[in-house]
Order: structure tokens, then C-alpha cells, then sequence
């Protein structure tokens, strides 16, 4: 077929590839490509492993449907799978969470037992699962090398590859002594194998239906011919369907509890967001992967022949074809799911081991007495040893046991172990009565039952070859035959292991519950889990403690741990935090759980507890006042949170005040301006009359005609002070809004032509030509004196702008779809570019202090713009127009 | 004769001032704005001028920073008479020069008797 040692040089480059991406992603871990919701969801597919890859084409041709069960569970899961997550990654970044056994110890008190036990129940289901990946990949890379197996660990491939693996793992895996801190670079290669192997799937899948077969119709009509057909698509009775729920319900804890994937979903989770579109983007993965199953295994069932091992019918169904390169690409897509499956479970068990089995037992009093740098580097060691162990230890389960696995058996049977952890899991997070005693009892219980039911008549079987035992049980007690105890009679040996060890883990979980009640830390953390989302905002002030403790002597706890650059960062920002004097001596609760919290990352949450508790005096507190702080506490937090919200509040009342008394300064000075303006322009025609009537007071011989030049001046300028009064009343009253327009239908045309003859006596003195261009019977609603006081306005001002001789004026009318448009447009010196923005401001003359203008403009086009707006129109000058000044008046059509 | 140029925008203030200035015996000279009164003293330079602030183009401020700029001008005493009241104002009219401010409206008489003391003294 294909030589081994292109398969390994494949495999190999494929190894290099995907380290190469993964140390690039690690560098990018805060890139858009890096750290967004499709990673996380792609990542969550680590669910998918050789077992998915190979074993459901295998179930499907062998079993039909219950193949299913394993994905229905997850996709069915996924709702409620969002709304436990949210809890469970929030609770988890708080505490530090590295693992399912740090959590599960955490809700349970830090309970350093239940750490351990629940690490322990990981490892016996996790390492046969990895063995199973290290069969698929061994058997498929025989397939596909045509070779036979080898005798020796020094020819077997499949070693090196474990060895390979689990170098990667260790190096992906254990950069840092925090095992709460993100691995970007490797959830990133897991998210990039997830694509791969779909699509690799998919492509195996399209080719075994529309290449070798005329599509899914022709299939099944080939198919629907073997004899065997109807059990594969139906459910014979009963049974086998109670028996689908049970795998169904299986399938659904694995999908949380499974080291990998509370690995791959909590702890690698950079974003509690992202779970929002995993909640469907996971399910829909697992549905493209189902597409094709079925398909599959039907084609493998009518073209290979029956001695062929169904689980790998995707490898098979290329190469009898003769297609290697296809089933090169089927190989590295299974390899794949081999690959982040082993190296996220042996990762997660690796942190487990270390933090709950290893530092809390013994190893802690190693670290202690030793310094900071020789800690981490002890902690990371042990994690790489572990992962060792584990992968190899895999590979001698699989080398010992090979024949007797089978892809799809050992992962339910692991599936079945990982259960137990269920009640103390579920029920845990819901139920604040839960306890640690509970936990362990329950645990035991359904581990002695699964251990009776499964694993037990397994040993009998392979290494007594004794089939009695399953047969007549133990001692001819029928009652206790394993694959039917209590009489059970009628589930297939996984389901019924399932079945009884959940109702005795259950079962004990509550009855010790309620019969027990956990000591007051237990109940703490308890009322912190199950009441999250109203705990969240406490922080450390969620933890009851009562003792004495110093500073100084956590301090030096961390050091050892953390090293002292780390620590006193952390602690500087505790300090900060809560506004604590760092002088202090006597450490509170607050700094006991911080630092709690802070180890809990690097050794494990019952660890971390046991070093903090080597350091200070603890006294016991009784439940209710536990409770009762709790409550004060939040109250305290409450209170304080109203306070801000009252200092907010009274903050933002003081900036609004803080504007309105702006505004009114503001006001207040441009009052003052206006009334400035007003009393300068009174003050010039004032001191003409009067300087005007000294002079006639005091010169009787002045000649009669220069005296009625004075006089003359005298009343003209009293006429002025006429007109600035009336219009300073008229600016007030327009723009207090008390005006009302008095809007009739006008001919525009007929206004105009009043306008222009009320200015025709100037216009005729200066010479100047005025023109209007305007239609006939042009109606609009307006009020026509008013009106007329605009348009006089502008064309006198133009009148005052245009040279003497030469001048013109223009006056154009357009209509538009709703609006009229005048316009209108002198030749003269036009309006300085920076006077545009103030001309129609009724203190414009104000701004310009010492420049004149020329008297009336000033209010005059501020009135003007007032009567304008009052018929919702619009008045404008032109800031492009270069020959002279152009103002534009907008006139609506209907008038309103 | 003793020279007085008068520099208002203000056509029947100005006549007032010419007929006060003529009767008291002065040659009396008129500018409308600054640039105007700037070109005039050049050929004519006054005894004494009466300077408004507010003109269009070159204002009352601007006049008397040139006028004494130039020593040529070093003589010639400055008035200013403005609508501009307030003591601000007046302030930084004396600050800029001017020998005395009257603000409008304005008493004739006792704008001629100042003028004469000062031409005088």
C-alpha cells in the first residue's frame, strides 16, 4: 500500500506544522484570529475524537442508530449547556479554577479529598480512553502501511508517536506554573485540527456517497436489500430505546464533565461571551459530522468485504479504490482528533494530578521549604512527568489489552465512570445542601457499582477466562450478576452500569446531604457556587473568615509560590483595591481568600488552602453566623454600591448645574452685550441732537438757513433714535416668540414689487438697478408686512453696499419641490468672510467692537432671520458668492 | 491759526464740531475714518485732534497708535470723544495717549474750553 516511512514523515511534518501554528498563535494570543468565539467553539470539538472519527461509522454499520446518541446528547445538552457554563467559567475565572477536580473541591470547600477522588475517577476513565486513540492511530496507520503489527515497542510506530505526543503536550502545555493562565497557541492548533477533521470527514463522506454511489437514494435502495436492514434503522422494542435515553443522558454529563472538555470550555475560555456562539456553532458541528455516518457505513457494508474491521470503513473504502492519497488525508484527519484529544486530556490530567493529588499530599511540605524559582520549576516538572506517565501508561494498557477494545465500548465505558461525578456536579451548583461527606459517598457508591458491573467482569473474563462469574454470579446468587443485578434484566452492560451506579451515587448524594451538614467553610462556598450571580459582585468579601493571621507571614506563603515580583504586584493591587492601609499587620478574610485565590492557579484550590492555612489561626465560625456575615456583607456591598450610585447622581446634577449656570453667565453677558449695543447706538444720534441744540441755544445770529440745517439734523436724527427703538422692541418681541405670524395666501410677486418701491427714492439717488425675476401668481402663505420688512432689509443694505453708478441689484425667484428659493444678489463690496458666521446674530456689532457697521444692519438681519424662521423658512447668506453680497430666503410652498 | 482736525464717521456731529471749532477761531479740517485723518495730518498736522473710536475701516484705537508713533506728530494733543462709556474704555484711551476723553452725548461748551486749554497751555 504506502511505505511506513512516508506515513511517518507525513505525520511528522504534520506534527511540525501544526507546532509551528501553534507558537505563532501563542505569540498572537491577542489577535482578532486568535482570541475570537470560532476558535473557542472549533476548540470545543476536541469532543470528537478517534472514536466519533472511526467508531460511529463502525456502530453505524453494526448497530444502526444508537450511534447517534453520543452527538444527540451534546446537541440536545447545548441550552442548557450555555446557562451552566455561564456559571460555571464566571465562578471559574474568580477562583482560579485549573480543573473539573479543582471545581468540584472548591464547591465542596476546597475539600482536599474530593480533589483527589474526583482526580483519580478522571484518571481510570481517561487513560483507557487514550489508549483507545492510540489503537486508532496504531490500527489505521497498519491499514494504510499494509503492515503487520510489530512485535517490539522498538519497531512499533505507535510508541513514538505516544512519545511524540506527549512531547507536544508538555511543551503546549506547561510554559507557565499557573495552570488557571490561557494556552492560546494550542487551543488555537485544537481549533485548527476540529476544521481539519470535519472537512476531511466530510470529503471521505461526499466521495463514499456520490463517487462510489449515484447519492443517498441509490444507497439506500442498495442497502435496504441486506437482510439485516430493518434492525439498523429501527428500534426493535422497548428496550433498546430506554436504552437510547440512558446513552443519550450519558453522552449529555460527558459534554461537561470530561477533563478535556471542562478543559477545553472553562479553563482555555478567554471570554464568557464566546459561549453564546458556541451554544450553536458546537451543535451544528457535531450535525455536519453526522451527515455522513451513515452513509458510510452502508457503502462499507455492500463494497468491502465482511472480515474488514467496520471502524475503519473510512479507510478502507479509499484505498480498496485505490485512492491513497484520499485515504492519506482520511488517516491525518483521524490522526488529528487523535492528537487533540490525547494532548488536552493528558494536559487537563496532568494539572489534576499535580494540583489534587501530588502538592496537597506530601509534596507541599516540599515546597515550602524551598524558593519560589526552584517551585515553579518543581511544578511544572511534576506536570510533564505526569503527562508522561499517562500517554505511555496509555500505550501499555493499549499494548496489554489491545484485542479486547473496542473503540465504542471503552469510551462509554469511560463515559460511565466520568458520570459519577454528576450529582456532585450538578446538583452541587443548584442545591446549597450538598456536602463534601456526600460527595465521597456518593462517588464510592457508584464507583463500586460500575467497578462490579464493568470493569470487574472484564478482569474475570480476560484474565480467569472465567465466564461464571457474569453467567450465575457471584456464588450462584443470581440477584448479583453483574450485567443484571437486582434482577435487572433487560439493559445492554453499559446502560445497566449507567443505570444502578447513578442511582446509587444519586441516592447517597442526597441522603447524606440532608442528613449531614457541612462544616461552615463547605457552606460558604456553597452559598458562593449555588448563589453566583449575587455573590459575584463580592469578591472576597463572599469568603467568611475568622482568625488571626498576619501579613507578613502570607506574604512569605505566596513568595514561595508566586515569586516576590508576582506577589507584590498582586498584592499592590489587593490593597488598591479595597483602599487598605499596606502597613497593616493583622490580615482580614479579604486578603486570606485573595491569596487563597492566588495559589490556587499554580497548586490547586485544596492546596492552596492548606498552605494559607499553615500560616494563620483559623477559629471556627458557626453556620448561622456564616450566613449571617454573608447577608451583612452584601448588605455592606449593596449599601456601598447605592452610595456610588447616589455620589454618581448628585455628580452629574452638579455638572448639569454646573452647564446651566454657564448658560446663564452666558445669558447674563450677552444681555449685558445687547444692552450695550443698544445704549451705543441711542448714544450717537442723542449727542448729535444735542450738540445740534447747544449750538442753536447759543447762537441767536446764526444765519436762518444753516439754522434749519441744524434743525434738520436735529429731527432726523430724532427719527432715527425712532426707528432704533422700534426695532429694538420688535428684535425682543420676535425673538421671545410672542409674535404670531399672520399668514395669509400673497402673491409674491406683488410684495416684492412693494419692496422695491418703498427703497426706490435711495436706489434712485445712488442710480442703482434693481431687478426682479419672478413668475406671476406665485401664491404663498405668509404674513405680508412682516415679510416685507425682510425684503426691504436686504435690499436696502444692498442698496448701502453698491458703488453709486454701476450698482445693481438682483432679485431671482425659484421654485422647488416644496420650497421657493429668492435669492438676492447685489455687485457691491460684499460681507467679510469672518463677519459671515455673526451676521445674522443680533449682537453682531458688539463682537466687532471698534469697526462700525453701517447703523441698523446689525438688527436689521437679525429681525429679519426671526420673521423668516417664524414661517419655518430659512435665511442664509451666501459664503461662496465672490461678486458682491447674495443672501438666500427659503420659503416653504405650504406655509406651515 | 491753530489747526483741529476733527475725525467722526458721524456727518451731523461733525457739522456741530465745525461750526463750535470755526465760531472759537480754529482752522477746522475733517476726516470720516481713520485712514482718511492718517493721510491728511501728513500735509496738515493739527494743534489738537478729536478722534471717535468706532469707524468703519481704520478705528479710533489705530489712529492714535500711529499718530504717536511718529515724533513728527509729537504736538499734536488727542481727544478722543466716543459713545463708549464704560471706564474700561476710557481707561485704555488715556493709557494709549489721548489727552483728555469725552464720552457722547457730550456738552459743546465744555468740550471747546477744554480744547482751548489745552492748545493753550
Amino acid at each position: 500500500m504506502m511505505p511506513s516511512y512516508v506515513i511517518i514523515l507525513v505525520i511528522v511534518c504534520y506534527l511540525a506544522l501544526l507546532f509551528a501554528l501553534g507558537i505563532w498563535a501563542d505569540k498572537r494570543a491577542r489577535s482578532k484570529w486568535v482570541h475570537n468565539p470560532w476558535v473557542y467553539s472549533l476548540s470545543l470539538a476536541v469532543y470528537c475524537s478517534a472514536w466519533t472519527y472511526y467508531g460511529s461509522v463502525g456502530i453505524a454499520a453494526t448497530s444502526g442508530v444508537s450511534f447517534l446518541t453520543t452527538y444527540l446528547g451534546p446537541v440536545i445538552a447545548l441550552p442548557l449547556w450555555y446557562i451552566i457554563m455561564r456559571r460555571v467559567v464566571t465562578i471559574s475565572k474568580q477562583y482560579q479554577v485549573s480543573s473539573i477536580a479543582d471545581f468540584i473541591s472548591l464547591r465542596y470547600g476546597n475539600d482536599r479529598s474530593i480533589g483527589a477522588l474526583v482526580t483519580v475517577i478522571c484518571v481510570v476513565a481517561v487513560v483507557p480512553y487514550i489508549s483507545l486513540q492510540l489503537k486508532a492511530v496504531s490500527e489505521t496507520f497498519d491499514i494504510l502501511s499494509a503492515s503487520k503489527e510489530s512485535a517490539s515497542i522498538v519497531t512499533d510506530s505507535t510508541f513514538y508517536i505516544a512519545v511524540l505526543l506527549a512531547v507536544f503536550a508538555a511543551l503546549f502545555g506547561t510554559q507557565t506554573a499557573d495552570a488557571s493562565r490561557r494556552r492560546s497557541g494550542l487551543m488555537f492548533t485544537v481549533a485548527v485540527e476540529s476544521l481539519l477533521k470535519l472537512v476531511f470527514f466530510i470529503i471521505i463522506g461526499v466521495y463514499a456517497t456520490f463517487y462510489l454511489f449515484d447519492g443517498t437514494s441509490d444507497l439506500y435502495n442498495q442497502v435496504s436489500a441486506l437482510e439485516d436492514f430493518e434492525q439498523l434503522t429501527t428500534f426493535s422494542n422497548m428496550e433498546a430505546s430506554i436504552n437510547w435515553y440512558f446513552m443519550i443522558a450519558l453522552s449529555f454529563f460527558a459534554i461537561f464533565l470530561l477533563p478535556r472538555q471542562f478543559h477545553a470550555s472553562v479553563v482555555e475560555n478567554t471570554d464568557v461571551n464566546h459561549l453564546k456562539k458556541a451554544s450553536w456553532v458546537f451543535p451544528l458541528y457535531l450535525l455536519l459530522f453526522n451527515v455522513f455516518v451513515i452513509f458510510i457505513a452502508w457503502a462499507g457494508k455492500l463494497v468491502l468485504s465482511k472480515d474488514l474491521n467496520p471502524d475503519y470503513y473510512t479507510l478502507y473504502l479509499p484505498l480498496e479504490h485505490g485512492h491513497k492519497v484520499l485515504g492519506l488525508m482520511v488517516f491525518l484527519g483521524g490522526l488529528s482528533s487523535v492528537i487533540s484529544m490525547v494532548v488536552i486530556s493528558a494536559l487537563a490530567l496532568s494539572t489534576m494530578i499535580s494540583n489534587n493529588l501530588i502538592i496537597p499530599y506530601g509534596f507541599l511540605k516540599v515546597l515550602n521549604k524551598r524558593n519560589p524559582v526552584a517551585n515553579v520549576k518543581s511544578i511544572k516538572k511534576i506536570r510533564r512527568v505526569a503527562i508522561f506517565i499517562l500517554i505511555l501508561g496509555a500505550y501499555f494498557f493499549y499494548i496489554n489489552f489491545n484485542v479486547q477494545l473496542s473503540l465504542f465500548s471503552i469510551g462509554l465505558i469511560a463515559f460511565v465512570v466520568i458520570a459519577q461525578l454528576a450529582p456532585a456536579f450538578f446538583i452541587g451548583l443548584f442545591w446549597n445542601r450538598g456536602n463534601a461527606f456526600a460527595v465521597k459517598m456518593g462517588i464510592f457508591a457508584g464507583s463500586i457499582i460500575t467497578f462490579y458491573t464493568l470493569a470487574l467482569p472484564f478482569i474475570t473474563d480476560v484474565f480467569l477466562q472465567d465466564s461464571l462469574f457474569v453467567e450465575q454470579g457471584p456464588a450462584g446468587i443470581t440477584l448479583l450478576k453483574p450485567h443484571m443485578l437486582f434482577g435487572l434484566d433487560f439493559m445492554p452492560p453499559v446502560t445497566h452500569a449507567f443505570f444502578w451506579s447513578m442511582v446509587f451515587n444519586l441516592m447517597f448524594y442526597l441522603i447524606f446531604s440532608v442528613a449531614r451538614k457541612g462544616n461552615y467553610r463547605e457552606r460558604n462556598y456553597a452559598e458562593l457556587v449555588v448563589n453566583a450571580s449575587s455573590y459575584g459582585d463580592m469578591q472576597e468579601n463572599a469568603f467568611v473568615w475568622r482568625g488571626e493571621a498576619y501579613v507578613s507571614e502570607i506574604r512569605k506563603a505566596l513568595v514561595k509560590f508566586l515569586g516576590d515580583k508576582r506577589t507584590t504586584r498582586a498584592l499592590d493591587i489587593f490593597y488598591r483595591k479595597y483602599g487598605l492601609d499596606p502597613k497593616e499587620e493583622k490580615a482580614d478574610a479579604r486578603l486570606v481568600n485573595f491569596s487563597e485565590k492566588l495559589l490556587t492557579g499554580s497548586i490547586g484550590a485544596a492546596s492552596a488552602k492548606l498552605v494559607i492555612s499553615s500560616v494563620v489561626k483559623e477559629q471556627p465560625v458557626t453556620l448561622p453566623e456564616v450566613l449571617k456575615i454573608l447577608e451583612e456583607n452584601k448588605e455592606t456591598i449593596s449599601t456601598n454600591k447605592q452610595l456610588q450610585q447616589q455620589a454618581y447622581e448628585l455628580q452629574r446634577l452638579s455638572n448639569s448645574l454646573k452647564i446651566a449656570n454657564q448658560s446663564l453667565i452666558e445669558q447674563d453677558k450677552q444681555k449685558d452685550e445687547f444692552l450695550d449695543t443698544v445704549a451705543h447706538e441711542l448714544k450717537t444720534p442723542t449727542a448729535s441732537i444735542r450738540a445740534a441744540s447747544e449750538i442753536l441755544a447759543d447762537n441767536d445770529d446764526m444765519p436762518d438757513a444753516l439754522k434749519q440745517k441744524f434743525l434738520n439734523n436735529i429731527v432726523a436724527d430724532a427719527d432715527r433714535l425712532g426707528i432704533i427703538i422700534s426695532n429694538i422692541l420688535d428684535l425682543e418681541k420676535l425673538s421671545s416668540g410672542r409674535e404670531i405670524m399672520d399668514k395669509k395666501p400673497h402673491q409674491l410677486n406683488n410684495t416684492l414689487t412693494k419692496a422695491i418701491d418703498g427703497t426706490y427714492q435711495l436706489a434712485l439717488k445712488k442710480e442703482i438697478a434693481i431687478t426682479i425675476n419672478c413668475v406671476e401668481n406665485l401664491v404663498l402663505y405668509y404674513d405680508e408686512d412682516r415679510m416685507l420688512q425682510v425684503f426691504t432689509n436686504l435690499l436696502s443694505n444692498s442698496i448701502k453696499f453698491v458703488a453709486a453708478q454701476g450698482g445693481s441689484i438682483v432679485v431671482n425667484v425659484i421654485e422647488q419641490e416644496n420650497d421657493v428659493l429668492l435669492s438676492f444678489s447685489d455687485n457691491g463690496k460684499g460681507v467679510p468672510q469672518e463677519d459671515m458666521k455673526y451676521i445674522f446674530d443680533k449682537f453682531y456689532q458688539s463682537n466687532n467692537q471698534t469697526i462700525r457697521k453701517p447703523l441698523g444692519s446689525g438688527m436689521g438681519l437679525a429681525i429679519s432671520k426671526h420673521i423668516v424662521d417664524g414661517h419655518n423658512g430659512h435665511i442664509a447668506i451666501d459664503k461662496q458668492f465672490k461678486d458682491g453680497a447674495r443672501f438666500y430666503v427659503t420659503l416653504k410652498k405650504n406655509g406651515l | 491759526m491753530k489747526k483741529i482736525l476733527i475725525v467722526d464717521d458721524e456727518p451731523n456731529i461733525v457739522m456741530s464740531l465745525e461750526f463750535a471749532f470755526q465760531k472759537q477761531g480754529y482752522e477746522v479740517f475733517i476726516a470720516r475714518d481713520g485712514s482718511e485723518a492718517l493721510a491728511l495730518i501728513n500735509n496738515n498736522i493739527p494743534d489738537l485732534i478729536i478722534l471717535d473710536i468706532m469707524m468703519p475701516q481704520v478705528d479710533g484705537y489705530e489712529t492714535i497708535k500711529q499718530v504717536k508713533a511718529n515724533p513728527a506728530f509729537a504736538k499734536a494733543k488727542i481727544i478722543f470723544l466716543s459713545a463708549k462709556s464704560k471706564p474700561d474704555d476710557i481707561e485704555k484711551g488715556l493709557s494709549l495717549g489721548a489727552d483728555a476723553y469725552f464720552t457722547k452725548p457730550f456738552s459743546v461748551k465744555s468740550l471747546t474750553t477744554a480744547v482751548d486749554n489745552l492748545i493753550n497751555n
